[in-house]
């Protein structure tokens, strides 16, 4: 308990020392009107949140993530199973994975909006697209890296082919599959504000880009803040889950 | 009839560069039922191979493998498998879940399976330990988890790869002890491959020493008609066999280690 303690205790403290900085930075170093103190972005973001703002422009971008990476983990983790298991699909399916893969999102963007429209099909399609190949690649990794004896232990326990692929090879690729998706979820949130940056109608990357039109700083850096506040909760929220639903895996995190 | 029966069977590595590699050839060996015959040899002289074949794990290249007078497929239930390492083991089930892994597999009811499971585990010593994962035992303990688990099966026989050779001394002749007592008890055929002289006098009924590789095949059977008591390494029966099964592998040690060079 004392070292759990500990453990919160330095995390206050780095986050305190964070703020302290940008403090003394804003107030007494900088001291421009472009770059403000943490207080007044707190302010800022409590007059936000008030009148639904911060929330509609945050769930806007949430819902988008969300729906973005569920789709692209369903389509990439029964691709990555076939790919890790089949080198007949695996050289099928490799040049679209090891060719897209080096496309950015981002580089994707205007097309995206070109065929899905500034609404949100272009925007789950992004995040697909983003999530999808990570998940791929992690998956596929993970059913390479079973070790051959625990198949071979199932073979000559009786297991047909189809209960090693569910019983033994799926199970022991469950935190690959867990690590990909952590990934993809960091770059999902890349993804998301550059493409709303670009053309969209709500959403907390449109606010950060309506802001600089009216130089609005302090708004600008409360969505900063809630950007980064939300990418900590995310994955700190899916490192639990993997540990308190998959901790047997013994997910590599 | 023999249990288990190898006739010149020969296994070639085909490498991708060309050049065949022979792991053995023209190997033959007649298993007894309810016997325990232990493969010795050196190390690279192919007795892992003949293992594998056995199992199913690899075809053999020339000559027939048979099971109660059937030629071998795949590998099957009826050959329960032990490894040398713990990678077999599934880490995320528990150490009840490892053992009746096999009977779930083969649709056995559930509380049969649990009553059978039980039965192994208590059986190889780990009562109590139902719950725990792989990860939390003792690498003897998770040995005894993989013994437990194909017995657990039910198989015709057990094939055992260096099972013990990566635990400590201690634990080594403790889980030697262990086998011996299980297997006296279940009364199972079992091919146990090992280099360590010692172990195999303590275990087997008859030890089969083979060449150095490449090209090998058994160089001669060693009986061992010894009590238990006798089974002890400082008994003069037990130096005797020593003596006997040394005079075979020594020169073979020799032959691998300049052909390693």
């Amino acid at each position: 308990m004392n070292q759990r303690l500990r453990i919160v205790g330095l995390y206050l403290v780095g986050f305190a020392s964070l703020f302290v900085i940008w403090h003394v930075t804003a107030a007494w170093i900088v001291q421009s009107v472009l770059f403000p103190t943490p207080g007044r972005v707190i302010l800022k973001a409590i007059e936000l949140a008030r009148d639904g703002t911060l929330w509609e422009e945050t769930s806007a971008s949430l819902g988008r993530i969300a729906a973005g990476f569920a789709g692209g983990s369903a389509i990439g983790i029964p691709l990555g199973l076939a790919i890790g298991s089949f080198p007949t699909v695996r050289r099928l399916l490799e040049p679209y994975t090891e060719f897209l893969r080096f496309i950015p999102a981002t580089a994707m963007i205007t097309v995206a909006v070109i065929w899905f429209g500034i609404g949100e099909g272009s925007k789950i399609f992004l995040i697909i697209y983003t999530t999808v190949f990570i998940v791929i690649i992690n998956t596929a990794a993970g059913v390479s890296a079973v070790a051959p004896n625990k198949i071979r232990a199932a073979r000559s326990l009786g297991a047909s082919s189809a209960q090693v692929f569910f019983f033994v090879a799926l199970p022991a690729t469950v935190p690959y599959i867990l690590t990909g998706m952590r990934l993809a979820m960091a770059n999902s949130f890349v993804t998301i504000i550059a493409a709303e940056l670009v053309a969209a109608n709500n959403g907390l990357g449109r606010m950060i880009w309506d802001s600089r039109l009216y130089m609005l700083i302090d708004q600008i850096f409360v969505a900063l803040l809630v950007l980064g506040l939300l990418g900590f909760t995310a994955d700190r929220l899916f490192r639990w889950g993997i540990y308190a639903f998959a901790g047997r895996f013994a997910p590599v995190t | 009839m023999a249990l288990v029966q190898l006739e010149k069977v020969s296994k070639v590595y085909r490498s991708l560069k060309g050049g065949d590699y022979t792991a053995v050839r023209d190997f033959s060996l007649d298993i007894q039922p309810g016997e325990f015959f232990c493969l010795l040899g050196t190390s690279g002289c192919g007795k892992t191979t003949v293992l594998n074949m056995v199992a199913g794990f690899e075809p053999a290249s020339a000559g027939i493998i048979s099971i109660s007078g059937r030629p071998i497929g795949g590998p099957a239930a009826d050959r329960g498998v032990v490894f040398q390492g713990d990678d077999s083991l599934y880490g995320w089930l528990t150490a009840m879940g490892n053992i009746e892994f096999g009977l779930r597999m083969r649709g056995v009811a559930a509380a049969e399976r649990r009553r059978k499971a039980q039965h192994y585990l208590e059986l190889v010593g780990l009562k109590g330990q139902n719950d725990k994962h792989p990860t939390e035992l003792s690498g003897g303990m998770k040995q005894r988890i993989q013994i437990a688990r194909v017995l657990a099966n039910e198989p015709q026989m057990l094939l055992m790869d260096e099972p013990f050779a990566a635990l400590d001394a201690h634990t080594r002749a403790d889980m030697q002890r262990e086998l011996k007592r299980i297997c006296a008890s279940t009364n199972k055929t079992v091919l146990f491959i090992t280099h360590d002289i010692d172990e195999a006098i303590i275990l087997a009924d008859r030890i089969g020493v083979m060449h150095a590789g490449p090209a090998s095949k058994l160089k001669g059977i060693v009986e061992v008609k010894l009590s238990e008591a006798e089974r002890e390494r400082t008994h003069d029966r037990f130096v005797a066999v020593y003596r006997q099964v040394h005079e075979m592998i020594r020169d073979e040690v020799a032959l691998s280690l300049k052909r390693a060079q």
